[in-house]
C-alpha cells in the first residue's frame, strides 16, 4: 500500500506518523532543489554572457551607445532621399515575390514529403511496419541537418540562384513537418482506415480516404506556421547565399552609404511582408483549429 | 404503392451536388499546385540550371569528403621534389622524410601509385607507366613537354601545347614547362590526429598507447599524454581546439539567447494576456510591441546588433534574444490566457496579492507550457546560431562559410557538417531528455 502511495524509489520515505512534519520535509527538500537549480541557472547564465562578452569584438556598455547610430544614419539617408522609395520599392519587388516563391515550393515540397514520410512513420498506420525506425531516423536526420549547411554546398555545385535555397530549405521542411504530421496522424481515429481495409482498399487509398481527411485541418495549420518559418528562412539564406530579396540586401549593405534609402526599403518589405504573413496565417490557423 | 416523402429528391440532389463539388475540389487543388509549381519552375530558370550546374564539382566534393590526395611535386628548374598533402604548406613533408610509396634516389623520384601505376622522374623528363596501356614518356624539348605514348591518345589524357596530363584511377598527373606533379588518392582525412612535425605521427595505437604509458618522456619537460592532447588540440591542419571553441560559442549563444528572451517576454506576457491586464490599449500596445520584433525578423537585428557590437557571440546571443522575446511573449501570453481560473481564486482567498497570486496560482500552472517551449526553441536556436554566426561572424557558421567560400577544403567542410549535424541531435535530445524529465517528473 505504502508503495502504491509513494512510488518505488528507494531513499527516505515520509514519516506516515507526522504527516505535518512529513509535508514540510518535503517542501522544504523541493524549495532547496529548486534553490540549488535557480543558483546554479543564475552562474551560469552570468558567466555565459562576460565569456561571450569576452570573445566578442566589441564590449557591450560600448556597443550600447553605438546601437542606435546604424539605423539613425539608414533613416536619416532615407529621409533625405524619400522621394525615391516607391522607386525602388517597385525594384525590389521581383526579388520579394523570389523569396515568397522560394518558401512557398520549399513548403510545399517539403509538406508532400512528410505527409509520405509520416504516414510511414507512425505506429499503426505505416506500410512496412518494420522500416518505421529507419524513415523515423531518415525525418531525424532531415531536420538535424541546418539549411545554410545544404544550400552552401549545392550553391557550389548548382551555381547560384534560388534553386539551392528551395532544396535546403525543403529538406529541412521535409523533417520538421514530418515529425508533426506523425504526432497529429498518431491520434487518427483508426476505424475509417479498417473500414476501407474490409472492403479492399489498398494502403494508399486507405491513407487517402480514411486519414488524411480526419487529419488535413492540423496538417495545414503545421505547414502554415512553417511556411512562416521558411520566409524568414529564405530571406536569411539569401543574405548567406545567392537569391531573392536577402541578396539584394547583402548588397545594398555591401554598398554602405549613399545606398542607405535601399537598405531601408528593403528593410520595410521584409517587415510588411512578415507581418502580412504572420497575421494571415494566424487567422487562417485559428480557424482551421477551431473549425475542426 | 404508397408515395415516398417529397424531400427525397431534394435531398438527392444537394447529395450529389456537394458530390460533384467535392469532387471538384479535389481535382481542382492539385491542378493548382502544380500549375503553381510549373510557374515556379519557369520562373526559376531550371533548364538554365541544368546547364550550369557543375557536377565535376560534386565529384570534388564527395571525392574529398572520404578520401585526401598527396602532392609529389618536382619544380622543373630547381630539380626540388616537395611532398604536400593537399598541396598545403602545412602538411609538406619535411626535409628527409617521404611516404613509403615514393622512393628519392638522386636525382630519381619513383612513385608507386599502386595497382601497378608507377611514375618515375628522372634527369630525362617523366615517365609513367599505366597497366594495360603503355608508358607515357615525356621529355622537354625547347621548353615544352613532347609526348611519346601508344597511338592512338587515349581521351583520358590531355596534350596542349604547354601541358600534359593523365587521369586514371589510381591519381592524376601532369607534366607543364615549370614542374611535373602526381596526385596519389588515399582514403580517410589525412593528419586528423597529429601533423607531419608532431613527434607521433604515423605511430599505430599500439605504440600510442605504449608511449602514453610506459614508455620515456620524448619532451622532459611534460608527459606524453599531456604532450600528445597538446598536439592533438592544436593540430594545424584540422585545427580541433579551434573548432571545440567554436560549436561552443555556438552552443553558448543559442542558450543565453533562449534564456534571455524568455526571462524578458515572461513578466511582459502578463501585460499581453486578456485576464491579467484588463487595460485594453495597455494590452494592444503589448501585442503590437511583441509583432514588431517578430515581424523586423532575426536577420534584420542581426545586421543592426552587429553594426554596433561587431562580430562575435554576444552579438549573436542578443540577436536571438531579441527576435524570440517576441515570439516567447505571443506564445506565453497564450499560455496565460488558458490557465484554469480556479487555484488563482484559491490562492486569493487567502488574502493573497497579486503577485503572490501570480507565483503561486499562475506559474505552477503555466510552467510545463513554458519550459516544453523554451526546451522547443534551445533545440531550434542551435540551428539558428550556426546561420547567425555566418552573419555576426561567431561559432561554427563562420567556421563553415570560410571553408565553403575558399572552395578546396572540402575535408573540412565535412568535418564541420558532421559536427553541427552531431551538435543539433545533441541539443535535440539533451532538450527531449529535459523535457521528459521536469515535466513528467514535476
Amino acid at each position: 500500500m505504502v508503495d502504491v502511495a509513494f512510488g518505488p524509489e528507494p531513499g527516505r520515505r515520509p514519516n506516515l506518523v507526522d504527516p505535518q512534519a512529513a509535508y514540510l520535509d518535503l517542501v522544504r527538500r523541493k524549495r532547496m532543489y529548486g534553490g540549488i537549480l535557480l543558483v546554479v541557472f543564475v552562474a551560469l547564465m552570468a558567466s555565459g554572457w562576460r565569456l561571450a562578452e569576452d570573445r566578442n569584438a566589441g564590449g557591450f556598455l560600448g556597443g550600447l551607445g553605438q546601437l542606435f547610430d546604424f539605423p539613425a544614419e539608414v533613416l536619416a539617408e532615407a529621409w533625405e532621399k524619400r522621394a525615391l522609395l516607391p522607386a525602388i520599392f517597385r525594384d525590389h519587388i521581383p526579388a520579394l515575390i523570389e523569396t515568397l516563391n522560394i518558401a512557398a515550393v520549399a513548403t510545399l515540397t517539403g509538406a508532400m514529403a512528410a505527409m509520405a514520410l509520416s504516414l510511414l512513420a507512425t505506429r499503426g498506420l505505416a506500410r512496412w511496419p518494420r522500416l518505421i525506425p529507419l524513415f523515423r531516423r531518415a525525418m531525424d536526420a532531415l531536420r538535424a541537418i541546418p539549411e545554410i549547411v545544404v544550400a552552401l554546398v549545392l550553391i557550389y555545385i548548382l551555381g547560384g540562384g534560388p534553386v539551392p535555397a528551395v532544396i535546403a530549405i525543403a529538406l529541412h521542411t521535409g523533417g520538421a513537418l514530418g515529425k508533426l504530421f506523425s504526432e497529429v496522424a498518431e491520434n487518427a481515429d483508426l476505424k475509417p482506415v479498417e473500414g476501407l481495409a474490409s472492403v479492399g482498399a489498398s494502403w494508399g487509398q486507405r491513407m487517402w480516404l480514411g486519414v488524411i481527411p480526419q487529419v488535413a485541418p492540423n496538417w495545414l495549420s503545421y505547414a502554415l506556421l512553417r511556411f512562416e518559418i521558411n520566409v524568414r528562412a529564405s530571406a536569411i539564406l539569401g543574405f548567406v547565399g545567392e537569391g531573392g530579396i536577402g541578396h539584394d540586401l547583402k548588397i545594398a549593405m555591401q554598398w554602405g552609404q549613399g545606398r542607405y534609402d535601399e537598405v531601408v526599403a528593403i528593410f520595410a518589405l521584409l517587415f510588411l511582408t512578415i507581418v502580412l504573413i504572420d497575421q494571415v496565417s494566424d487567422r487562417c490557423r485559428h480557424k482551421l483549429v477551431r473549425g475542426n | 404503392m404508397t408515395a415516398l416523402p417529397a424531400p427525397a429528391p431534394a435531398l438527392a440532389e444537394t447529395v450529389t451536388r456537394r458530390f460533384a463539388a467535392g469532387r471538384r475540389i479535389a481535382f481542382a487543388i492539385p491542378t493548382v499546385i502544380l500549375v503553381y509549381l510549373v510557374y515556379a519552375a519557369v520562373s526559376f530558370d531550371i533548364t538554365g540550371l541544368v546547364q550550369r550546374a557543375r557536377f565535376e564539382n560534386a565529384a570534388i566534393l564527395l571525392g574529398d569528403f572520404w578520401s585526401h590526395k598527396t602532392h609529389v611535386t618536382r619544380d622543373n628548374r630547381t630539380g626540388r621534389v616537395t611532398i604536400a598533402i593537399e598541396g598545403e604548406a602545412k602538411g609538406t613533408y619535411p626535409e628527409g622524410m617521404v611516404p613509403e610509396w615514393v622512393g628519392i634516389a638522386g636525382n630519381v623520384t619513383t612513385i608507386d601509385l599502386g595497382g601497378g601505376h608507377v611514375v618515375t622522374y628522372d634527369d630525362r623528363g617523366a615517365r609513367y607507366v599505366v597497366p594495360g596501356y603503355g608508358t607515357l614518356d615525356i621529355r622537354p624539348e625547347g621548353g615544352k613537354p613532347v609526348l611519346t605514348a601508344p597511338r592512338p591518345i587515349p581521351d583520358w589524357i590531355s596534350v596542349s601545347e604547354n601541358k600534359v596530363s593523365a587521369t586514371t584511377a589510381a591519381g592524376r598527373f601532369s607534366y607543364s614547362r615549370s614542374k611535373v606533379e602526381t596526385f596519389r588518392y588515399e582514403p580517410g582525412w589525412e593528419l586528423w590526429f597529429f601533423t607531419l612535425d608532431s613527434p607521433f605521427y604515423g605511430k599505430s595505437w599500439g605504440e600510442l598507447l605504449a608511449l602514453a604509458t610506459t614508455a620515456d618522456r620524448i619532451d622532459p619537460a611534460r608527459t606524453n599524454l599531456g604532450y600528445m592532447a597538446r598536439e592533438f588540440w592544436t593540430n594545424k591542419m584540422w585545427r580541433h581546439g579551434d573548432v571545440a571553441w567554436a560549436i561552443f560559442e555556438t552552443i553558448l549563444m543559442a542558450f543565453l539567447g533562449t534564456m534571455s528572451a524568455a526571462l524578458v517576454a515572461l513578466p511582459l506576457s502578463f501585460l499581453a494576456a486578456r485576464n491579467f491586464n484588463p487595460l485594453g490599449p495597455l494590452r494592444f500596445v503589448a501585442r503590437r510591441v511583441f509583432d514588431f520584433i517578430r515581424g523586423v525578423d532575426g536577420l534584420i537585428w542581426t545586421i543592426i546588433l552587429s553594426r554596433a557590437f561587431g562580430p562575435g557571440p554576444m552579438t549573436g546571443a542578443i540577436a536571438i534574444a531579441i527576435t524570440d522575446s517576441g515570439t516567447f511573449g505571443k506564445t506565453f501570453s497564450e499560455a496565460l490566457e488558458n490557465i484554469d481560473d480556479k487555484q488563482v481564486e484559491g490562492i486569493r482567498s487567502t488574502g493573497a496579492n497579486g503577485l503572490q497570486r501570480a507565483r503561486f496560482g499562475v506559474i505552477p500552472q503555466v510552467t510545463p507550457v513554458l519550459l516544453s517551449q523554451i526546451l522547443y526553441y534551445l533545440e531550434s536556436n542551435t540551428r539558428s546560431a550556426t546561420v547567425i554566426g555566418a552573419i555576426v561572424g561567431g561559432g561554427i557558421g563562420l567556421l563553415l562559410t570560410q571553408a565553403i567560400n575558399t572552395q578546396k577544403d572540402w575535408e573540412e567542410v565535412a568535418y564541420y557538417m558532421v559536427l553541427i549535424v552531431l551538435m543539433v541531435m545533441l541539443m535535440d535530445s539533451l532538450s527531449g531528455w529535459l523535457r521528459r524529465r521536469l515535466i513528467k517528473g514535476a
